[in-house]
């Protein structure tokens, strides 16, 4: 028994917890969803590195468990996510979202663990069923159609992706999952799949799309999972490809735009997700060990950084009910905890010292400046100013400060503020402690981010942003927050797209009511020279004179003649 | 920053706070920029050669950044309800035509 409890694979015990929670309620329930991932890390902890666990099916040998240390930081980084993102989401005593956030943290730790694609493929698909529920719970119109529009996209990459997989397999002979690199169509399509959950431009409106849709707690989950299995799957099949670092540049540097001039604030850290998971790509695009170290890093202080920022914005739409910038403000006074641990958020994403994006994304402005991407971390520089803007001083100002919104609200409720507390204290010693994230990175790393040089340049870089963000509003130049909603790559398949359709399908009913009437109007003819024919008045019912009775039939006997003879 | 007639109760809406904040602030910043003068830095790129170099960049990139993004609004900018305005519209045009069957 104890040997079957300690040889389940990790993931087992989330989904053991989603199935107990279909019959279990109440504190019991709320109990599950935060022991599952306690247990299953215990358990975690008993795996050794390099241990796989196989099983055949279908003539193939899949492997469901994969243990390295890549694998385990993520394994680490889902459950300790999961756990926090349960204790914030402890009061909330809906239990399709307790099922959904469980299955889903299940699906993300078995991505990360799964040694062929076809494992891979089982729980990406799963990743996408089980979050979308997290959208749909919020049960509003437009978190509905958001959700279908997420399934869409989602299920779109992991059809690409099983394809993909299916020719590889076929052309290697292999169904091991790792390092392809982009050569042949099955290893593109692949790589679009991963770009779809990765946000890769004009793939990344999903992000934007669903996450500010879905339930205050159900995007603190979202946040930290699909994008990261994504950065992973990349560190694993496509280090070192030179596109990435191209692609990472765009994802750093475009979506800091939208965040600025973007009024609800769950959006904007979306926004900002697409510009840190660019330098998570940059770092995997470089490819060197330093580098990926410096993206898997990134990536693990992005997930408590951001679910931070996000749990912060949570807790003002739970007691607000919306979080629009143009209509907040002030709320320090009656939050002022959340309002800590959001600065803490907003200093950690900004890379302040002594906060957790400092040790992290240095390595990979570093190494890109190494490997002579001089213009490339020109960009990475100015992605960086840019986050700490939009980021570090936009979401607390617009929230907790600014104009006086004259909200009065309660604080957040106990559970998230523990949930909050934990993710800020996290942030503080990761960044103040770099060794304990460096030592468990892929590979082994001589790196120390606290020399002069660093923390003054980073120092300069951020004060000096903050002060234009000063100057700019002193001259009343910076834009107000507006409630609007500004057009972006989904305009594409929200406006364009139907447009195009509505026209065909205006164009094509044009021709069918025109040939309807015209089939109809030559039927009504053929009707009416039919009643004349039989009526009283047509020729064929007159009287006929027995001469023209003859000659009629001559006539009639000629032709049948003429016929028998040619 | 504050335009209501009405000043709001409140540590941070004083207008002294402020002006201390502001103050502080404008300090360390123009402290940083004397301490990059005296302290010797790393340098990889020739760029990183010009004296203050990441405060000048950090300045600039952001007031680039506020203004080019104030311009995209009046491409980019919509009403509020633009998508889920148009979405409805379809829907209830769907239905109608679902009801005409």
């Amino acid at each position: 028994m104890n040997e079957f409890v300690l040889s389940l694979p990790p993931f087992a015990w989330f989904f053991i917890g989603a199935v107990l929670l279909l019959v279990c309620r109440g504190v019991i329930a709320s109990a599950i969803t935060i022991i599952m991932p306690i247990v299953s890390f215990m358990l975690l902890l008993q795996w050794d590195h390099g241990t796989d666990y196989a099983y055949p099916l279908m003539g193939m040998d899949l492997t469901l468990v994969r243990v390295d240390r890549l694998s385990l930081l993520f394994a680490y980084l889902f459950h300790l996510a999961a756990l926090i993102g349960g204790i914030f989401a402890l009061h909330e005593k809906d239990k399709v979202q307790q099922i959904a956030a469980l299955a889903y943290a299940g699906s993300a730790i078995g991505a990360v663990f799964a040694g062929d694609w076809i494992s891979l493929f089982v729980f990406w698909e799963l990743l996408a069923l089980t979050s979308v529920f997290l959208v749909w719970a919020r049960r509003t119109s437009a978190s509905y159609h958001s959700g279908m529009r997420y399934l869409i996209i989602q299920v779109l990459s992991g059809v690409l992706l099983f394809a993909g997989a299916l020719l590889l397999i076929r052309q290697t002979g292999s169904i091991a999952f790792t390092d392809i690199g982009l050569s042949g169509i099955g290893a593109w399509l692949i790589f679009i799949a991963f770009g779809i959950k990765c946000g890769f431009p004009f793939f990344h409106s999903w992000i934007t799309d669903a996450y500010p849709e879905a339930t205050p707690t159900g995007t603190v989950f979202l946040c930290a999972m699909t994008t990261k299995v994504a950065v992973y799957a990349l560190a694993r099949s496509f280090a070192g490809e030179d596109i990435l670092v191209t692609i990472g540049l765009v994802m750093a540097c475009f979506p800091i735009f939208f965040a600025v001039i973007e009024n609800d604030l769950r959006r904007v850290l979306a926004y900002s997700m697409i510009n840190q998971i660019g330098f998570m790509v940059c770092g995997i695009g470089i490819g060197t060990e330093m580098a990926i170290n410096g993206a898997v890093a990134h990536a693990f202080n992005d997930v408590i950084f951001k679910g931070l920022l996000m749990m912060s914005m949570g807790a003002v739409l739970f007691r607000v009910g919306h979080v629009k910038g143009s209509h907040l403000g002030g709320l320090y006074r009656s939050m002022p905890k959340t309002t800590m641990c959001c600065i803490v958020g907003a200093a950690s994403i900004s890379a302040f010292p002594l906060f957790s994006g400092f040790i992290s994304k240095s390595i990979i402005m570093l190494e890109m400046l190494e490997a002579g991407h001089t213009v490339g971390w020109l960009l990475l520089l100015f992605a960086a100013a840019g986050v700490f803007h939009h980021a570090g001083i936009k979401i607390p100002f617009f929230a907790f400060f600014a104009h006086d919104s004259g909200l009065k609200v309660k604080e957040a409720p106990a559970n998230m503020l523990i949930a909050m507390g934990i993710a800020a204290i996290l942030c503080i010693f990761i960044g103040s402690y770099p060794s304990f994230l460096y030592s468990l990175l892929p590979f082994p790393i001589h790196y120390s981010p606290y020399d002069v040089t660093h923390v003054l340049t980073q120092m300069q870089l951020l004060f000096f942003s903050a002060l234009a963000f000063v100057w700019l509003n002193l001259k009343g130049l910076y834009p107000p927050e507006l409630p609007s909603t500004n057009i972006d790559s989904e305009w594409l398949y929200r406006r364009v797209a139907p447009a195009i359709v509505s026209r065909v399908v205006v164009q094509v009913e044009g021709i069918y009511i025109l040939m309807k009437t015209a089939l109809l109007k030559a039927l009504n003819h053929l009707i009416i020279l039919l009643s004349y024919l039989s009526s009283p008045q047509s020729p064929l019912a007159r009287a006929w004179s027995v001469n023209g009775m003859l000659l009629a039939l001559l006539i009639l006997m000629i032709v049948v003649l003429l016929f028998n003879y040619f | 920053m504050n335009n209501d007639h009405k000043q709001p109760d409140g540590f941070f809406y004083q207008p002294n706070t402020i002006r201390w904040i502001l103050r502080a602030f404008y300090t360390s910043c123009i402290v940083l920029v004397i301490v990059d003068l005296v302290v010797h830095r790393h340098i990889i790129t020739s760029l990183e050669k010009i004296p203050a170099f990441y405060a000048l960049y950090g300045f600039v990139a952001c007031v680039i950044l506020v203004l080019i993004a104030s311009q995209m609004r009046k491409v980019l900018m919509r009403d509020e309800d633009y998508y889920s305005r148009h979405e409805e519209t379809m829907e209830s045009q769907t239905a109608e035509g679902a009801d005409d069957e």
